[in-house]
């Protein structure tokens, strides 16, 4: 009885860290980013300081928003945290990974996709259309390379339970499978695509003509803003997560004792950081694609991924 | 079993206190309205009495021929489609009083509408109970006439009566593919009873002639790509709540016919089947969503979307019959569960949809996406009740749709065990369609929720409607209820449902629910499990907590009361209607990226102006589905061909006419001697 409720704690930490160290991870890609392109960069804490700026702002509501529109930033938060309880962050094995498995983390995805678009077309203006028309777009070809990454991973793992994927894959050893290849690849691709980043789309901009995420949230203001980025930023640490943990399981803590979960926590941020500057490194040197480019660039991940699975059922299955 | 034909009983009476409309409108509604729910409930404990218990019964009726009287039974597989007619019957007898008070006044009497709406449900009732081809086909005939009827009430449009005509051409095709599959299984049964064709073996090659028959009739009648012609023609003219009925549960009595002849009738399954249903479920499921995606008539929209989720169950039923043809038994018998939870979860939703498209367009006057917007504010629970309906169809957690889509894909990701290579490539290919139809099918819905209820209103009638009435909204109510439960208990469903495999197929499923009724388990729970109501609880407490953390410990600092203010316009002065995002604008992103996929025929016109350098430009665009390019028009036109050459027969002169009954009598001659 005791152990089960150590192990929700522990979930439970796990989650709470991985929301505390979301605008972190963000930061650092900013912070990489500004030192590529030759400016001083903000302080490592800015994030937090934008985060609690805005928390502190009286909310401003357009006078065409429903109540869709208000409630839409607290169910994406909630939806995404959900998410970010069901990946393993620095151990193995917690109960919260039970109650979703990896399809299941898609669906959330999709559900706070859903909501940020309705919310987007609610009030009534060109940019929450035009915004909501090419999240959907970016999402209903991104979703299915998403799903055919876990699929690779769940045939190889003979499991979709995450923490069973990481597990299997941290006992397998270094071998070199042309499915987690070609899946790793994939999954890089979509997570660019998701967490709209360059080349699909530029978080820091505000040209109507080149905004995707941006469109749909232009109307928000205050607290509602607040959890509308903190997603966001909690969505993009999540992928990175997804791909360092489960392509690259070394360091997790299989075990809930102190010392294996300070060094799960301690392998987790070197990954995260590798992973910061490898984005912050791909998105200074490569430009943004025109939005109908973005096709073709999801479609070679949906390819990728494709052959990730063919190459499993028919190479390596015995 | 008794209840069962009560049901049936009700509907009929129900059908006849119609008759009365004319005379006595309201005291013949409600009479009307009242047995159909009556009806419809007695189904529902009927079906649960068959869920529930181990034996089947059955009852044996005078009716029919002196030598082959009608059979009737009620089984588990039965129970679970009675409970679908059933759920549909009692939305339709709350929603209906109120509905159909718009046709009080128009050109056709009311007694229709009720006479034929009461024989439909009879006849769908029947056709679940039936226990031999002969009932089985007096039934279906009657649920297609019927609703024929219904399709064609407001036949004073011509483009109604077509609509009509071509639905009722399919609907006799597809009979006529359904009896000829009877044939074929009665003649190596020796009788038409359900229970001779059963114990029957026809050997592969006229078992799978069975199974293609069945296949064509029964998937012309579910709305099955290529053969789905009939489907987005016949459901915008219907009235709406006949729609709901004819797209929520009589698609699914056509699945229940197949299944009842692949996985009961028929010996084995031959995993070739298997294939075949995957290739044709895929497609029809991609084609239905696509087609979906660029309309901008509601209604249509919905017919289409109703194609695709026909795909998807039949894709469940393939890998079914793959992983049973195979040996796998109890693999084969998830993706039967998956697909039977899909058929309960797609009546409820695609029901509450077309419900709530009802109100819609019986309070807006308006058909077209393009002419609605911002309907939320006037009508708050329809909005609220057709949004659920949106997210249970976007199979989003923790809702139901995403339940049974779940189960699909853990049944595809089973493949690994197959010993085929050629099937281990394939079904990850269809699990791989499966995923883009769901992702479209999100996008899909945000722009139907999105454009029409969100937003502003982009014409004068969409502005000032009234919220839906109390039935129609108590009707909505029970069927998105029924949504959310079945999604958020999915265990519990799936365990009611895993008896009907165990009394079909003689096999169970232990492991999806060996944990209790909290986590569903499909192969084993260190493969794959899923707790619904631990994923609502996690949302609950996400928001519980940031409910604390704002009201309890406020931060330091007064923030300001909510300010409300125009909506941000770059400066350039007052947003109107016109500028928002319209439905095809929404869809346009899409209809670059998969041109090949419809037919579109866009016509541009410039016309100069008096005064160049202006110039008059009409941009017309319209689409066009490419079935009837390729297999419908080259069908036609060979049909008539083959007539034509047949018609020379006919030469006008009495002196072949009398050559040909001389040879006649020669050849009958020769026959019998």
């Amino acid at each position: 009885m005791v152990d089960i409720l150590i192990d929700w704690l522990v979930a439970l930490l796990q989650t709470l860290a991985f929301v505390v160290l979301a605008p972190l991870f963000a930061s650092l890609v900013k912070r990489v980013k500004c030192r590529l392109q030759n400016r001083r960069p903000p302080p490592w804490l800015q994030p937090y300081r934008d985060l609690r700026k805005l928390f502190g702002k009286q909310v401003l509501l357009a006078e065409t928003a429903s109540p869709l529109f208000r409630l839409a930033p607290y169910i994406v938060f909630a939806v995404t945290v959900m998410a970010a309880s069901v990946v393993p962050l620095f151990a193995v094995d917690l109960p919260t990974a039970a109650t979703a498995d990896a399809i299941v983390l898609v669906g959330f995805f999709a559900f706070s996709r859903v909501f940020l678009a309705l919310a987007g077309m609610d009030v009534g203006t060109a940019f929450g259309g035009m915004g909501a028309s090419r999240e959907m777009l970016v999402g209903a070809l991104a979703e299915p390379a998403l799903l055919m990454v876990i699929f690779t991973l769940a045939m190889v793992a003979s499991s979709t339970n995450l923490s069973t994927v990481v597990t299997a894959l941290l006992h397998q050893g270094v071998i070199l499978r042309p499915s987690l290849l070609f899946a790793l690849l994939a999954l890089l691709l979509v997570a660019i695509a998701e967490t709209g980043r360059i080349p699909v789309d530029n978080p820091a901009t505000h040209l109507e003509l080149t905004m995707i995420h941006e469109a749909m949230v232009l109307e928000y203001t205050a607290r509602q803003l607040a959890l509308i980025e903190w997603a966001a930023q909690l969505k993009l640490t999540l992928y990175a997560v997804l791909i360092a943990n489960t392509f690259f399981p070394w360091g997790i803590a299989e075990d809930i004792a102190p010392l294996s979960l300070l060094r799960g926590m301690a392998a987790v941020v070197l990954k995260l950081a590798l992973l910061g500057m490898l984005l912050a490194i791909a998105e200074t040197v490569v430009a943004k694609m025109r939005l109908f480019r973005v096709p073709g660039f999801l479609a070679l991940a949906l390819v990728l991924a494709l052959l990730g699975m063919l190459s499993y059922n028919v190479l390596e299955v015995t | 079993m008794s209840s069962a034909l009560l049901a049936v009983w009700a509907a009929l009476v129900a059908a006849l206190a119609g008759l009365a409309a004319d005379r006595w409108p309201a005291p013949s509604r409600a009479l009307s309205c009242g047995l159909l729910g009556i009806s419809g409930l007695l189904a529902i404990i009927a079906a649960a009495q068959a869920l529930l218990s181990t034996e089947a019964a059955a009852l044996q009726l005078s009716l029919g021929l002196p030598w082959l009287p009608w059979h009737l039974r009620l089984d588990a597989l039965a129970g679970l489609f009675l409970m679908i007619i059933g759920l549909g019957t009692l939305a339709i007898s709350l929603y209906a009083p109120a509905y159909i008070e718009e046709y009080r006044h128009g050109p056709q009497p009311l007694a229709v509408l009720q006479i034929f709406t009461g024989l439909f449900i009879a006849g769908m009732e029947l056709v679940v109970l039936a226990d031999d081809a002969f009932a089985f086909m007096v039934a279906w005939e009657l649920m297609s006439l019927a609703s024929y009827f219904l399709v064609t009430y407001q036949h004073q449009h011509a483009a109604n009566r077509r609509a009509g005509f071509l639905y009722l051409v399919m609907a006799h095709i597809s009979g006529l593919a359904i009896l000829l599959g009877f044939g074929v299984l009665a003649a190596f049964g020796g009788a038409f009873t359900f229970a001779a064709m059963r114990a029957a073996d026809p050997g592969l090659i006229w078992s799978s002639v069975a199974f293609a028959l069945a296949l064509a009739g029964f998937g012309m009648k579910a709305g099955l790509v290529p053969l789905h012609a009939w489907l987005p023609e016949a459901h915008p003219v219907a009235p709406s709540h006949i729609s709901a009925l004819m797209s929520g549960v009589m698609l699914k009595v056509a699945v229940y016919g197949f299944i009842r002849v692949v996985f009961d009738l028929l010996p084995a399954p031959h995993w070739g089947w298997g294939v075949a249903l995957l290739v044709v479920g895929s497609v029809s499921a991609l084609f239905g969503i696509l087609y979906a995606l660029l309309q901008t008539d509601l209604k249509r929209l919905l017919a289409y979307s109703s194609a695709e989720n026909i795909g998807i169950i039949f894709i469940g039923l393939g890998l079914a019959v793959i992983f049973i043809g195979t040996g796998h038994t109890a693999l084969g018998i998830l993706g039967l569960v998956a697909a039977l939870y899909h058929c309960l979860n797609h009546s409820l939703f695609k029901g509450l949809l077309f419900l709530g498209a009802g109100a819609v367009i019986q309070h807006t006057h308006e058909h077209d996406l393009e002419r609605m917007g911002g309907l939320l504010k006037p009508m708050p629970w329809t909005g609220l009740l057709f949004l659920i309906g949106i997210l249970a169809i976007s199979a989003l957690p923790p809702l139901n749709g995403f339940a049974s889509e779940w189960l699909i894909f853990q049944t595809a990701l089973q493949a690994p065990v197959l010993q085929n290579g050629v099937m281990r490539a394939v079904i990850p290919l269809a699990a791989a369609m499966l995923a883009l139809t769901g992702a479209v099918a999100a996008a899909c819905f945000v722009k139907v929720y999105g454009i029409a209820f969100l937003g502003q209103p982009r014409t004068r009638h969409a502005r000032h409607p009234h919220d839906a009435s109390t039935g129609m909204k108590l009707a909505m109510g029970l069927q998105a209820l029924a949504c959310v439960l079945l999604g958020v208990f999915a265990a519990p469903t799936v365990a009611l449902l895993e008896r009907i495999p165990a009394v079909l197929l003689d096999a169970r499923l232990p492991s999806a629910t060996q944990l209790g009724w909290l986590w569903l388990t499909p192969i084993a729970p260190e493969v794959a499990s899923y707790s619904a109501p631990l994923v609502v609880l996690g949302v609950l407490a996400a928001v519980g907590t940031w409910a604390f953390i704002r009201f309890w410990l406020r931060p330091r600092g007064k923030v300001g009361a909510l300010r409300r203010g125009p909506a941000w316009d770059c400066g350039f002065g007052p947003l109107s209607p016109r500028m928002q995002y319209t439905a095809e604008s929404f869809s346009q992103p899409f209809r670059r990226v998969f041109r090949p996929a419809w037919q579109i025929r866009e016509e541009l016109v410039k016309s100069p102006l008096e005064s160049p350098p202006f110039w008059e430009i009409r941009y017309q665009s319209q689409l066009g589905d490419i079935t009837w390019n390729w297999l419908y028009q080259p069908l036609a036109r060979t049909i008539q061909r083959a007539a034509q050459q047949v018609g020379r027969l006919q030469t006008g002169h009495l002196r072949h006419y009398l050559g040909y009954s001389f040879v006649t009598v020669l050849v009958l001659l020769w026959l019998i001697s």
